[in-house]
């Protein structure tokens, strides 16, 4: 009898590969856009959530390279902490890391600087994005939008269909049924995968902490020269953020919750400079992460136009 | 921590939207920034409340008609767990985005007007509850401030609807009545004192003891490949991993597994998840798995384990709910996609149309317009590994993909 317990007892503790559901459902995904699609991309823009999308690929392909170069849509107005990290990120994992400049299509009159002190290039990106997966023919464009980011965002789909023009028609929408995703486009057509979707904020922050996921140091408290506009704090260190002489600056101890181009993105003030701290304090937090995104204030409908104009 | 997918279904108006509203302000959940810009909107509505369903319906259509379009998934978290939940638009013309939104979901709840009772959309609703096998359904009688909570309306509605669950051929499904007011905020999270004779929980604490871990069903394993994974590594210069989604039960090394549809068997050799290995892999998980001989596995290929095989079939009957605005007529080509796997398929026969409100078949009508759902039959191009929807959810389901212009046209369920 005892036996048969000591048998039992090892069966439990033999190793069994325990379920996040969120972690094997993004893991599912990328693999689908590898299969379905003939030149997938992930853009990466050195935030928590494009990071968090580089180790689930890492999880998906292993012992595989990641089979897809990585994306960046530089506005040029960076952090350059988020830079340096990203420099050393890619040649870390051996990926192939693809650059393309807001500034060179602003230089070929593409687009045009915003102007005034609420200047952002944000919603510039789009247009050096799509002419990015043109030049590539990228069918398939990873990125790491969630859906309790925005309210347009959580009414999109996991593989999102766009045209020609990168336009998202979000009344024609395809459903999406259990598992079963389908990737099939016209040639010209491409696909904005989002594996994290179902993700939250916290969730993201979690998993960086239980992952041990290393980040810009940016998303930690540090002192940064910052100035108040509208209620938020704005950094006054570079000089892209336009600021009036009238607007004070002080040294404050922040950290960015969330990291966009410099010119849109608010601080928030804290004191958290560990990772458990960061999760401790989004979790108390009684304010969106969006609610730091000054160009989603423009209008309630910002981001929804924005993606009918190809926005990822 | 464990996470809760839940679609909501209802009719126009019977306040789907505020309902989740009023979940995310009494749980707390909404953020102060997100709450202003909801008063805003609703005083600059002229509305003398909060409306609640600002927070759900995120395009601009939607908040101009006031109406739900398309699914819009919202997130919550209490102490004990994780909510996703799937608002779903009532009206009939979006039966395809709710059927959407129900298809990922473990629990369901459909709202009905306590002022006009179980109608048409109600049975639509159950119906597709019932169809897709959700197992927990919660039918919350709602806008009972408007009917002075009434204990005699609750249980006139409550009275027609088990008339309805009664035809149900399910009957496994756990099916649970609340009286709630979701303006109000009567029984959603916290219990009302306008409803004395109610002793039941509210609608919050009834999710709370739902049992989310069971996310993928207790089921015979199944393990669609998706990619075969070769790395060009010196370290792993022979590796040849399967790599998918496991759904149904556990595999263990050592496994006997057959390869389907080739029907070659072998032994599981290692189970890996990123760097590491498991002896057993739980339903659920997206690992990797090497065998034991050097078969050939593809994508689009089936793992399962040798004592517990599902079918192998060229053809296959199923009931479809059809989701185009092109008819699906005989004789039709479609893409059928099940998982990882995607083969040419012909349209047989439609032996008719099922009618929601449990009363039988059409069978006068051989063709399916938007919305409708049949018993059809389907050629395959080639065999398919393939389970009855009652016995697994994945490899008893399918898409079918129109190939002109790629759209998802329809959703089958296996017989």
């Amino acid at each position: 009898m005892e036996v048969i317990e000591q048998i039992k007892e090892q069966v439990v503790n033999a190793k069994v590969l325990k379920v996040n559901p969120l972690e094997s459902e993004a893991i599912y995904i990328f693999r689908e856009v590898v299969a379905q699609f003939e030149k997938p991309v992930l853009l990466f823009s050195g935030g928590k959530d494009s990071i968090t999308l580089v180790r689930l690929a890492q999880k998906a392909f292993y012992p595989g390279k990641i089979p897809f170069p990585l994306l960046h849509i530089d506005t040029g107005h960076n952090f350059p902490e988020t830079i340096e990290f990203r420099d050393r990120l890619v040649k870390e994992l051996g990926v192939e890391l693809i650059v393309r400049n807001v500034q060179d299509s602003i230089d070929q009159g593409k687009v045009t600087e915003e102007k005034g002190k609420y200047a952002s290039r944000n919603s510039l990106q789009t247009t050096t994005l799509l002419d990015a997966l043109e030049e590539f023919k990228f069918d398939a464009a990873i990125g790491g939008a969630r859906r309790d980011e925005e309210k347009a965002r959580a009414k999109e789909r996991i593989f999102s269909v766009r045209d020609d023009f990168g336009q998202w028609d979000e009344k024609n929408q395809r459903p999406e049924l259990f598992d079963h995703l389908n990737g099939k486009i016209d040639l010209g057509q491409n696909v904005r995968v989002f594996p994290i979707s179902n993700w939250t904020e916290l969730d993201v922050w979690s998993y960086i902490q239980k992952e041990e996921i290393e980040i810009p140091s940016i998303y930690f408290a540090h002192k940064r020269k910052t100035f108040i506009r509208d209620g938020m704090i704005w950094s006054a260190e570079d000089e892209v953020v336009h600021r009036e002489d009238d607007e004070l600056v002080e040294e404050r101890l922040v950290r960015f919750r969330t990291v966009g181009d410099m010119s849109c993105t608010a601080a928030v003030l804290s004191d958290a400079i560990t990772i458990d701290k960061v999760v401790a304090e989004i979790r108390e937090s009684t304010i969106s992460e969006r609610g730091a995104r000054i160009d989603d204030k423009r209008s309630e409908a910002a981001m929804e136009k924005r993606k009918q104009q190809g926005y990822f | 921590m464990d996470v809760l997918k839940i679609a909501t279904a209802g009719s126009v108006d019977d306040g789907k939207s505020t309902l989740i509203g009023r979940i995310l302000y009494d749980t707390k959940s909404l953020t102060s920034d997100k709450l202003e810009a909801i008063e805003t909107r609703s005083k600059a509505n002229g509305f003398d409340y909060l409306d609640f369903s600002l927070a759900t319906d995120g395009l601009v259509a939607e908040r101009e008609q006031g109406i739900t379009i398309d699914v819009a998934h919202i997130y919550f978290s209490t102490k004990t767990k994780s909510y996703i939940i799937a608002d779903t638009p009532g009206h009939i013309e979006y039966t395809r985005n709710m059927v959407t939104g129900a298809s990922t979901s473990q629990a369901s709840i459909i709202l009905v007007d306590a002022r006009k009772g179980v109608i048409e959309q109600t049975y639509r609703h159950f119906f597709i509850n019932n169809l897709l096998r959700v197992k927990d359904v919660i039918v919350a009688i709602n806008k009972m401030d408007l009917v002075d909570f009434s204990q005699s309306t609750y249980e006139a509605i409550k009275s027609d609807f088990e008339k309805l669950i009664a035809k149900s051929d399910y009957k496994e499904q756990n099916i649970t009545f609340i009286p709630v007011s979701a303006l109000q905020g009567d029984n959603v999270v916290d219990a009302s004192k306008n409803t004395p004779w109610y002793k039941g929980k509210t609608l919050l604490e009834h999710l709370e003891e739902l049992d989310a871990q069971d996310v993928y069903e207790k089921a015979e394993v199944r393990f669609p490949v998706q990619t075969v994974i070769r790395p060009k590594k010196d370290e792993f210069h022979d590796f040849r991993g399967y790599a998918g989604k496991l759904y149904g039960g556990d595999l263990s090394v050592g496994d006997e597994v057959t390869v389907l549809p080739s029907l070659t068997t072998s032994k599981v050799k290692e189970i890996f998840f990123f760097d590491k290995k498991f002896d057993t892999a739980g339903r659920g998980s997206s690992c990797t798995i090497t065998l034991e001989d050097d078969v050939n596995v593809s994508r689009g290929d089936m793992i399962v384990k040798s004592s517990e095989k599902p079918r192998v079939e060229k053809q296959l009957t199923a009931t479809i709910c059809w989701m185009d605005n092109k008819d699906l007529n005989p004789g039709a080509n479609y893409f059928i996609q099940s998982g990882s796997n995607r083969i040419l398929a012909k349209v047989k026969n439609i032996s008719g149309t099922v009618a929601t409100d449990f009363s039988g078949e059409d069978t006068a009508k051989n063709s399916l317009s938007l919305n409708e759902i049949g018993k059809v039959e389907i050629q395959l191009s080639k065999p398919l590994a393939i389970d009855s929807y009652s016995k697994n959810k994945v490899s008893g389901s399918f898409i079918l993909i129109d190939s002109q212009t790629n759209n998802t046209s329809g959703v089958g369920f296996i017989q």
